[in-house]
């Protein structure tokens, strides 16, 4: 079943077609990978899912339902959340009030405020950062702060997650943790749609990649049709 | 706040409250009328501070429109209480006052609160511009009025109206500060873009807070303007009104939640002391103050308190250990 579809979604920057006329699906319980040079329209697309930019033209179905047009936070009450590209944290709060503001805003069904820090509580053990709660977000490492964002976003009990390269940045043990984290994640339901540079990590952890280049979708198989894929090699992996 | 909690126990920060209000509640009993109203120009101030600092303290977003939602209820007294006659109770003026401001900041706040920064603020001062010179050409052109004088209210009942908004305002700040709301406030002026993506109404959440600041805003310059008695739109729409909520607020320190009523007490009695005491130099050993102010207490007066916490910490521990 297929929770995320896209048809013919199209944005332009200016002149530029950022994305331009991408058909695109995510189904339930896969891990996706999105991969392209920079500049290739990758967060773009993220942004044009999450509501943050709106389309030129084009429909995005989440769950058989139209999302384009709504606003993010009506989307992200549908069960999508996201982490992004430059760490988003709320700084000057704590670890533990960025991870309770997911859980008491952006869940599809309103909870009780007991509700919301216990979830709260469950999440921070859950990606181990515990020790830290009362901390601000702005005094932990790179990686922490990354742990911060997606326990934010699983706060708001998502079905679909959108991680924005989660691994650029970190160092290899770090990306290793990093992988384990996003298999944890899908095993507890939550489908994944991933951008990524680190190549490793996305040819292990993905069921299925979709190669961007120009703002527009190349190529899409399993990670093996996408290494063995002329075009591929040509554009992006190098010869 | 912890801190602050460590010095001031609960129960004592609430007897302490309390009997504040109790004094203030009894001050014309015992009160000189100029005590009455030199406090009621301080409740006045601390009003603005505090209501300025509910929306641009947590999100960041600096208001310059205080003056016009002041000044809208200024006009609003202006109006409805003419001193052939008043159209209406001077509480309901208030509430009416407060009310239409509310609806302008609405409106305004769904129009603009877009705009991020220094954009934000431009726009905001612009506004009261706007509406100023709209008023004046209403009262020359069609009204044919130039000024309008107010019936007079005695001074008590100055005194209480003001003390009553100062009261609700603080809860409604307090409220504000220790919900949700206050949390999805935070997350706003923290990233927006993160908090949007996390489910809070963005827009929402900043138009509804500004309306809020812009209703206490509205109330307290309702009340004022029966005190100053007559009144035109430059009386009205003053921009001095837009900055001092501002400096008050900087100068106490919007880090704790007293920091802008402690700012807006000494900044407004200062300002008498040294108006009345210094009347040709007020103005330049104002500035001086403020100057240092910025310069030495970049977390506003409220900042030296855990300051002198630690210094009074570490002395009484140096004492110690120089008695063992």
């Amino acid at each position: 079943m297929r929770i995320l579809e896209g048809e013919k979604v199209t944005k332009y920057f200016g002149g530029l077609a950022a994305v331009s006329k991408v058909d695109f699906n995510v189904e339930r319980g896969e891990i996706v990978g999105l991969i392209g040079p920079n500049g290739a329209g990758k967060t773009t697309l993220f942004n044009l899912i999450s509501g943050a930019l709106p389309l030129k033209s084009g429909v995005i179905k989440f769950k058989g339902e139209k999302i384009s047009g709504l606003e993010s936070h009506q989307i992200c009450r549908k069960g999508m959340a996201r982490t992004f590209q430059s760490v988003k944290v709320f700084g000057n709060m704590p670890v533990f009030q960025n991870v309770l503001l997911g859980s008491m805003f952006g869940t599809p069904t309103a909870m009780s405020s007991a509700d919301a820090t216990s979830e709260a509580t469950q999440l921070l053990e859950f990606i181990g950062l515990s020790a830290v709660s009362a901390t601000p977000a702005k005094d932990l490492t790179l990686v922490n702060q990354k742990r911060v964002e997606v326990a934010r976003a699983l706060a708001t009990k998502p079905e679909l997650l959108l991680l924005d390269e989660l691994m650029a940045g970190l160092n290899p043990t770090e990306v290793a943790e990093a992988m384990e984290l996003v298999t944890t994640i899908r095993d507890r339901g939550v489908t994944i749609f991933m951008i990524e540079h680190v190549m490793k990590a996305i040819m292990s952890v993905c069921n299925r990649i979709m190669v961007f280049h120009h703002g527009e979708k190349i190529a899409d198989g399993t990670p093996q049709e996408i290494t063995t894929s002329k075009k591929v090699v040509e554009v992006y992996l190098g010869e | 706040m912890d801190r602050f909690g460590v010095i001031f126990k609960k129960p004592f920060m609430l007897g302490l409250l309390g009997l504040i209000l109790v004094a203030l509640a009894t001050l014309p009993f015992y009160g000189s009328l100029y005590l009455i109203i030199l406090i009621t120009a301080i409740l006045m101030y601390i009003i603005l501070t505090v209501s300025w600092v509910i929306f641009s303290g947590p999100t960041g977003y600096m208001s310059l429109a205080s003056a016009a939602f002041f000044g809208v209820g200024i006009y609003a007294s202006a109006i409805l209480l003419p001193n052939t006659g008043p159209v209406l109770p001077l509480l309901v003026v208030v509430v009416i006052g407060g009310l239409i401001s509310f609806m302008l900041a609405l409106l305004i706040g769904a129009l603009t609160l877009r705009l991020r920064g220094i954009y934000f603020a431009i726009f905001t001062f612009g506004l009261l511009e706007l509406i100023k010179q709209l008023l004046l050409y209403w009262e020359i052109t069609i009204t044919g009025t130039r000024g309008r004088f107010i019936v007079l209210v005695d001074t008590d009942t100055i005194f209480y109206i003001m003390l009553g908004i100062f009261v609700a305002l603080m809860l409604t700040a307090y409220f504000i500060r220790h919900s949700k709301f206050g949390l999805a406030l935070q997350s706003i002026g923290e990233n927006e873009e993160a908090a949007a993506h996390s489910g809070v109404n963005v827009t929402m959440v900043k138009v509804i807070t500004f309306a809020i600041s812009a209703f206490f805003m509205g109330a307290a310059g309702a009340v004022i303007a029966t005190k100053w008695t007559y009144i035109d739109p430059y009386i009205a729409f003053n921009p001095l009104f837009s900055f001092l909520p501002v400096m008050m607020a900087i100068f106490g320190g919007t880090g704790l939640f007293y920091g802008p009523v402690i700012g807006a007490t000494i900044f407004a009695y200062l300002e008498e002391v040294l108006l009345t005491k210094f009347p040709y130099y007020y103005m330049l050993l104002f500035g001086a103050v403020l100057v240092g102010t910025i310069l030495y207490l970049p977390n506003g007066l409220v900042g030296l308190i855990p300051r002198l916490v630690q210094k009074w910490r570490k002395g009484g521990s140096a004492r110690q250990s120089a008695n063992t």
